[in-house]
This record gives C-alpha cells, sequence and structure tokens, in this order.
C-alpha cells in the first residue's frame, strides 16, 4: 500500500512540477496519470503491485468530491438570483453534452468497423 | 469532569473531529445508497453533503474550519486521478482499437459541453461574467477555476457550477443512456466522462469497471481540450 502510495504521489509531484515549470495547460495529476501509464509500458509488472490500493482509491472515489461539495452548500449564495436558471441551463447542457459524446462514439465506431470489414 | 464547552473548544480546534465527521457520513451515505442498489438519485457525494452539511450549520462551523479536516480527504483527488492509470492500461487493447471513437467523442462532447452552457445563458439572458464562469464547468474543477480566471469569470461561482454539474450528470446518465438503449460501456462510460469529470466518472465506476476507465480516459482528455476550446468559443458566441 505504501509503496503505491508513494509512486502515485511520486507521479503527481513529477507532473506539478513539469506543469509549472512549463507553463502547461493541464493539471499536474493529469500528467501524472500518462507518466504512469508510460510506466506500466515499460514494467507490466507493476500492474499487479498497484492493483489493490488503486482498487480501494477509485472504489472510493466519490468520497473524495464530499469536501468540495459541502463546500457548495456554503457558497450557494455566489448564484444569488440566478440558481433556478442556472440549474436549468446546467442540466440541459449536461445532458446535451452526454448525448454529442455517446452518439459521436457510437456513431463513429460502427463507422470504423464497417470500413474494417 | 471536563464540560461540554471545554471538550468542544478543544475538539473545534483539531481536524479530527470534521474529518471523522466526513467519514462517518460517507459511510452512511454510501450504505444507503450500495442498500438501494445505487439508483442514480441516490448519488454518494450529494446524499453525504445532505447529511453533513446540517450538521455544520447546528454547530456554527464555517467552512474554512471544516476544510482543516475534510482537506486531508480532498488532498486525495490528485494521487486519485493518477490512479486512473491502472484501468487505462488494463483497456489498452480496446482503447487502441477506439483511438477514432474516443477522439470525435470528446470533440463533439467538449465543444457541446461549453457551446450550449454559453448558448443558453444567453438565451435566460444571464450577464456575461456569469456566462463566463459558466463555460468550463464540465471539465476537472482545477482547470476550470484556471479558465474561469483566465477569461474574466468569477472562480468561487465557477467552483460551485463544476460541482454541480458534476452531481448532475452521475444522477441523469444511468437513466438517459437506458431510455436510449446505449449498451455500449464504453460509449456510456466516455460520455459521462467528458460531461461531468471525476464526479460523473465515480458514478461509472460504481456501474461498470469498463465504463470506469472510459469516463477516466475521457475526463483527463477533457482537461487538456477544455483549455484550448473554451477561449475559442468564448470569443465567438459571445
Amino acid at each position: 500500500m505504501l509503496q503505491t502510495l508513494g509512486l502515485l504521489l511520486g507521479c503527481q509531484l513529477l507532473g506539478e512540477v513539469t506543469v509549472r515549470g512549463f507553463g502547461l495547460p493541464v493539471p499536474g495529476p493529469v500528467l501524472g496519470l500518462t507518466l504512469l501509464v508510460l510506466l506500466l509500458a515499460a514494467m507490466p509488472r507493476l500492474a499487479e503491485q498497484l492493483r489493490p490500493t488503486t482498487t480501494v482509491i477509485l472504489a472510493n472515489l466519490s468520497f473524495l468530491f464530499v469536501p468540495a461539495g459541502v463546500g457548495v452548500i456554503g457558497n450557494l449564495g455566489v448564484l444569488s438570483d440566478d440558481g433556478v436558471a442556472l440549474l436549468a441551463i446546467l442540466t440541459l447542457s449536461t445532458v446535451l453534452s452526454m448525448l454529442a459524446a455517446v452518439g459521436t462514439f457510437i456513431g463513429v465506431r460502427r463507422a470504423t468497423e464497417r470500413w474494417a470489414a | 469532569m471536563t464540560d461540554v464547552a471545554t471538550l468542544w473548544s478543544y475538539l473545534s480546534t483539531t481536524p479530527l473531529i470534521w474529518l471523522t465527521t466526513t467519514i462517518i457520513g460517507y459511510l452512511i451515505a454510501d450504505g444507503v445508497a450500495r442498500r438501494l442498489g445505487n439508483p442514480p438519485w441516490a448519488n454518494p457525494v450529494l446524499l453525504s453533503v445532505l447529511l453533513i452539511a446540517p450538521v455544520l450549520w447546528l454547530t456554527r462551523t464555517n467552512y474554512a474550519t471544516y476544510f482543516e479536516g475534510a482537506q486531508f480527504i480532498h488532498f486525495l483527488l490528485g494521487p486519485a486521478t493518477v490512479a486512473l492509470a491502472l484501468p487505462l492500461w488494463d483497456n489498452r487493447d480496446t482503447i487502441r482499437t477506439s483511438i477514432a471513437p474516443i477522439v470525435l467523442a470528446l470533440l463533439a462532447g467538449s465543444i457541446v459541453a461549453a457551446g450550449s452552457a454559453i448558448l443558453l445563458a444567453r438565451a435566460f439572458g444571464l450577464p456575461v461574467d456569469i456566462l463566463l464562469s459558466l463555460a468550463p464547468k464540465s471539465t476537472t474543477a482545477p482547470v476550470a477555476l484556471g479558465i474561469s480566471e483566465a477569461i474574466g469569470g468569477i472562480p468561487a461561482l465557477t467552483a460551485v457550477l463544476v460541482i454541480m454539474t458534476g452531481i448532475i450528470g452521475a444522477v441523469t446518465v444511468t437513466p438517459l443512456m437506458n431510455l436510449l438503449r446505449i449498451t455500449d460501456w464504453r460509449a456510456r462510460g466516455f460520455a459521462v466522462g467528458v460531461a461531468a469529470h471525476g464526479i460523473g466518472t465515480a458514478r461509472a465506476f460504481q456501474v461498470n469497471p469498463v465504463a470506469g476507465a472510459y469516463a477516466g480516459i475521457a475526463m483527463a482528455l477533457n482537461a487538456l481540450l477544455t483549455s484550448l476550446i473554451v477561449p475559442l468559443l468564448v470569443r465567438w458566441l459571445i
């Protein structure tokens, strides 16, 4: 567990340092993710060592958003009089975005499968 | 024996009490959600917030005090994002064969997420600073805050809108995809990852591991893409 945590934090740290050093528009952890994929490609055996701790973390991903979620309740004042309109916009826009993504994914997948066949 | 006031003045100065409250709140929320069979409306983040917020209100605890304890949990979002590398690695073979759907669905989902938010806000007649705060709402919080600040939005408002978007996506994805009879877990996961970042990804992992892996990819790629396209969309649509 400690080794995995150390590796995850190490990748994040390298990601953060690189992002800040070069002024990249990506969050450090996302670059850290990329780095870990490269490490896994170089050392596939690493996957099984990482698995137990990683599985626990990802199974409880919702938990990690609770502090930020609680912050929303305390900060609902920023929505002022536009709360209802913003809720409607967020719901519509999120559904539209999912429709666009899922429609494109399935459409392109079918087209490329037909092309490959 | 010390009186309650003394005890409280001790507890309220340590991170222990709010860290514990957050864990217990989540365990109750997640336990209830599981017992109900994880229905979409019983979102563990939403339920936890609804349990914890009244406790803070009743004890007159402000968010800064709460966060002194809760920050240890919040901090783990970074390593958890790095941990998404493993499901990505596990699914590398199917990912390699679906590069075209991934890239095009990313573009479509990301552009619609920001573009529709801007156009809808205009249709509702909202002021420009609110419109600018809305535009990056579908990407992960640190990126969204950076974009909001750069284009002239209100980062504090963006922070609230990002979390609300995540919860909305996590709650609506399952009924929406079932309604459309979409059975491809890759497509389902990818869609919620693009539209609703980490909270959507958490929902995807709750439902199916392949959906979780694809949601993670979508979230990571969208963090990059949103920071490139939002400034352009803002210029065209405002």
